[in-house]
């Protein structure tokens, strides 16, 4: 028998907040955080919006004070990862290594620890400030004085600072999680990808909780150029709060979102035993499938959404529930008009002519696309919008494509949060109220 | 949950080979696969030599390039390696195969950077002034030497994407990163896949190369790499006492998994079994493996347990042995922990590291490792452990030395290990 896991603590952090207390209010408000980029100036790049963290995020506030040396190797995804982890086992209750005050809730080896990252890129000042002593007289690059001399300007944990797997590595340390662990690099499906080898990996008793979920910040000059060539991007805008318009006539793009979210997974047996209040929601299924798009090279989901459809349908499955079962969706949505299309195709196919009364939230028009922190950030959302029995407001919607106007749900017990993304992967998941 | 997967493909693209058999024959010759490193002028480097792919061409694989051109290296490889395992397998021509329950599940790596044009931007965006990159600047050359096409394929998840379009794959599709160790956490989880019935066929491997400037770098800053420049063939020295870092390699491995039913009732021939899978993490710090091996040999009694298999049935240990001070000792600890917790080593298998003639193939060793595992048990031979001249008193298991060695074997056991704390060990049995 598989056993029953819940989601019981979340940590988003994002362009509006960090924490789900900070980020709630304003979601039900309808804000949104998009605005021009702060962090380097991106006024060559033919699009220069993004929905960034807080200019006054520091690490230094969410690791123990022991730690704190560690954070110089922490490129800005590992730090944002941290960060969750930390308002994520807060916000559950769940005492771990970190706490100084309190029991651990687990035993280290019974937790444990799947992250979705993206390609983390070097830090173009730290890089080129080692490069530079490497030039010619005339200013060309030679590699032969790189090799022998160049190199040693960076710092040696240099490449520490950018492989994927440290956000999940630091977090297993930070935490003492010594259960199962994993990185998952599948871009935006990469945080539903990590929740669903979590879901896995306590349903079948391999560990009682895990921390999953992902963050990536493409808030630097080699990344934010890379989601350029995605060619998903929205052209720049005077009134950057609705520029992103998920699945409304006028959609035009997306932009680059900063963040994601963790989320703690406990199996409803030992969740009970620690009693700590009532869980945000039941993980009740989840599902995964791949796009076959080659006019795109698969890059994104075909118009037919069979990709996405075949990712929810699975979910539904596993959840062993019928489509008439789900309240309201909490899509990709990223407001780029062929993804949107691709996906309300996908949604006619699974909901019918049903899918105009069922609400289709996109988190994207308020926090921009967080890429492997897009689909966490999502889950967290869903979860508190069913503890809550509340939605996001709806923003930059004006006029619905496919008739996805519906804005309140009959009723709030199941939600489905699904990710098509860059690359052709999908994920889907079922939440239902605790 | 009593499903068996089972491995019904294989193929590998390696410095020592294109296919299974040259591969194999090469391994248990005691040849090495490592040379001076041409793909870029490494002269100047501490570490000029690297085990390179040689003569490889991926349109002699692939069944629609045009879908593949303008592809990273580790897409080509991984592109050849696949084809071989899906022929293996016969699927090639296969078509009662339900695409949306054939997924993917690989650990490979980021592709190569564009580097000479990624130097270039990232010289003409310096402010020197500020000391710092000026983005604007930057993008400004960025947007005239640099291609999406380039870019977009260095994404960790372009094997995936490439294998599936090749393959029409819609099943459940992941790609994880997990340094060293995720090519054989993609074997565990693609069986699980398998076992928890969300797929009936998976791809599973990896593959990977570093073999770049900023990679090489990378490593050299870490002091991880060997640097005997004079002697490459004989720079990677698993568990020898005079060992100093592992050598850079590159390649792809793939398996094709099924559960025993499934391959039985399309009548497939099954190889192996995947009978057990262990993950865990060290949780100590990003630069250091744990002293005792803690993790390393937690996962290895979870993927024993998992296979209802006692540390007696072992035959042979496919080690992760990179050759480096810290991962050779510290495995050893972690072998000797489980197998021999009293201190006597005659109950320990034999042990043997592969990277000493492959090198490290970083994200796709663990594969190329599981597929060493499934030959031994089909041949009844121990690939060597190359190098192996000074053995060092405080490692004291038998490494096969030199040699290749008959031996009966029916059970396996593969260890990764990954930067940060990552372990990864699977069972593999005779079926």
């Amino acid at each position: 028998m598989k056993r029953d896991v819940y989601i019981t603590g979340v940590g988003p952090v994002s362009g509006l907040g960090l924490g789900i207390d900070e980020l709630w209010p304003k979601l039900l408000a309808g804000e949104s955080a998009i605005a021009p980029i702060r962090a380097f100036d991106a006024s060559n790049f033919g699009s220069s919006l993004a929905a960034e963290v807080a200019e006054d995020f520091k690490i230094r506030n969410f690791v123990p004070k022991t730690y704190r040396k560690a954070t110089k190797v922490m490129a800005r995804d590992i730090e944002l990862a941290v960060a969750a982890a930390d308002l994520a086992a807060k916000d559950a209750g769940l005492s771990t290594a970190t706490d100084a005050d309190a029991e651990p809730c687990y035993d280290p080896a019974r937790i444990g620890c799947h992250i979705g990252a993206g390609l983390i890129a070097a830090d173009t000042t730290e890089l080129t400030a080692a490069l530079i002593k490497s030039q010619r007289e005339d200013g060309s690059f030679d590699i032969g004085n790189w090799g022998s001399e160049g190199m040693t300007h960076l710092t040696p944990l240099w490449l520490l600072k950018y492989l994927p797997n440290m956000l999940a590595c630091h977090v297993t340390i930070v935490h003492d999680l010594q259960g199962p662990s994993n990185t998952i690099t599948c871009a935006e499906a990469s945080g539903g990808l990590s929740m669903g080898e979590s879901l896995r990996v306590i349903q079948r008793g391999q560990a009682d909780a895990c921390f999953c979920g992902g963050a990536e910040s493409n808030l630097n000059p080699v990344s934010f150029l890379r989601e350029v060539f995605t060619k998903r991007l929205v052209a720049d805008s005077d009134n950057p709060g609705s520029a992103v318009r998920p699945f409304d006539s006028q959609a035009a793009g997306t932009v680059v979102g900063e963040g994601g979210g963790i989320l703690i997974l406990e199996s409803a047996k030992t969740y009970e035993k620690r009693g700590k209040g009532s869980a945000y929601a039941k993980v009740l299924g989840f599902g995964a499938s791949q796009s076959l798009n080659p006019k795109t090279r698969s890059l994104q989901p075909a118009e037919s959404g069979r990709g996405p459809m075949l990712a929810i349908n699975a979910a539904l499955r596993d959840a062993g529930l019928s489509a008439d079962a789900i309240d309201a969706v909490l899509p990709f949505g990223c407001g780029h008009p062929e993804w949107d299309a691709a996906e309300a195709a996908a949604l006619k196919q699974v909901f019918g002519d049903r899918l105009s009364s069922i609400p289709v939230v996109s988190t994207k028009a308020a926090l921009g696309n967080c890429s492997a922190g897009a689909g966490a950030l999502d889950l967290t959302i869903a979860a508190k919008a069913l503890r809550e029995q509340q939605l996001p407001k709806i923003i930059n919607r004006d006029s619905p494509i496919d008739g996805l106007g519906a804005t309140d749900p009959d009723k709030l017990d199941h939600i489905l949060v699904f990710t098509t993304g860059f690359g052709g992967q999908n994920t889907a998941a079922i939440l239902e109220k605790a | 949950m009593s499903q068996r997967i089972v491995i019904t493909g294989m193929g590998w693209i390696t410095p020592l080979g294109h296919d299974l058999e040259t591969v194999w024959s090469a391994l248990l010759a005691s040849k090495s696969g490592v040379g001076k490193t041409t793909r870029f002028d490494a002269s100047t480097f501490p570490t000029s030599f690297s085990a390179e792919v040689r003569d490889y061409d991926y349109t002699d694989y692939v069944s629609k390039p045009e879908l593949h051109e303008g592809a990273g290296p580790n897409v080509r490889y991984a592109l050849g390696a696949a084809s071989q395992a899906w022929k293996m397998a016969g699927l090639d021509g296969y078509d009662a195969l339900d695409s949306a329950r054939l997924g993917i599940y690989l650990g490979s790596g980021e592709g190569s950077p564009d580097f000479f044009n990624f130097v270039d931007a990232n010289l003409a965006g310096w402010d020197a002034e500020a000391r710092e990159t000026d983005g604007a600047k930057w993008a400004a050359k960025a947007n005239e030497c640099l291609t999406a096409m380039a870019e977009i394929e260095q994404e960790p998840n372009m094997p995936l994407t490439h294998l599936a379009m090749e393959f029409g794959a819609e099943g459940p599709a992941y790609n994880c990163l997990t340094a060293c160790a995720a090519s054989t956490q993609a074997i565990g989880e693609a069986s699980q896949i398998l076992r928890c019935g969300d797929a009936d066929v998976m791809i599973t491997g990896g593959t990977h190369t570093m073999i770049h400037p900023l990679g090489v770098t990378g490593f050299n800053r870490l002091t991880a790499l060997s640097n005997r420049n004079d002697t490459p063939t004989t720079a990677s020295r698993p568990f020898s006492a005079d060992r100093e870092g592992f050598v850079m390699g590159e390649g792809a491995g793939i398996l094709i998994l099924e559960t025993l039913e499934h391959a039985q009732a399309r009548g497939a021939t099954p190889i192996v079994e995947i009978a057990g899978y262990g993950s865990t993490a060290d949780a100590y710090r990003i630069t250091d493996i744990h002293p005792e091996g803690r993790g390393g040999a937690q996962a290895m009694r979870q993927a024993l347990e998992m296979a209802h298999v006692q540390t007696s049935d072992i035959d042979y240990i496919s080690a992760h042995g990179t050759g480096t001070k810290e991962n050779d000792s510290i495995e050893t600890k972690a072998i000797k922990a489980v197998f021999c917790p009293d201190g006597d080593v005659s109950k320990a298998p034999p042990v043997s590291s592969v990277k000493s003639m492959l090198g490290h193939l970083i994200a796709a060793a663990g594969v190329t490792e599981s597929i060493v595992c499934a030959l031994a048990i089909r041949d009844g031979k121990l690939p060597p452990t190359i190098n192996y001249q000074t053995p060092d008193p405080a490692l004291d298991l038998d490494y096969v030395p030199n040699e290749a060695r008959d031996a009966e074997v029916n059970t396996c056991l593969s260890n990764s290990f990954g930067f940060g704390g990552q372990n990864d060990t699977l069972v593999i049995k005779r079926i």
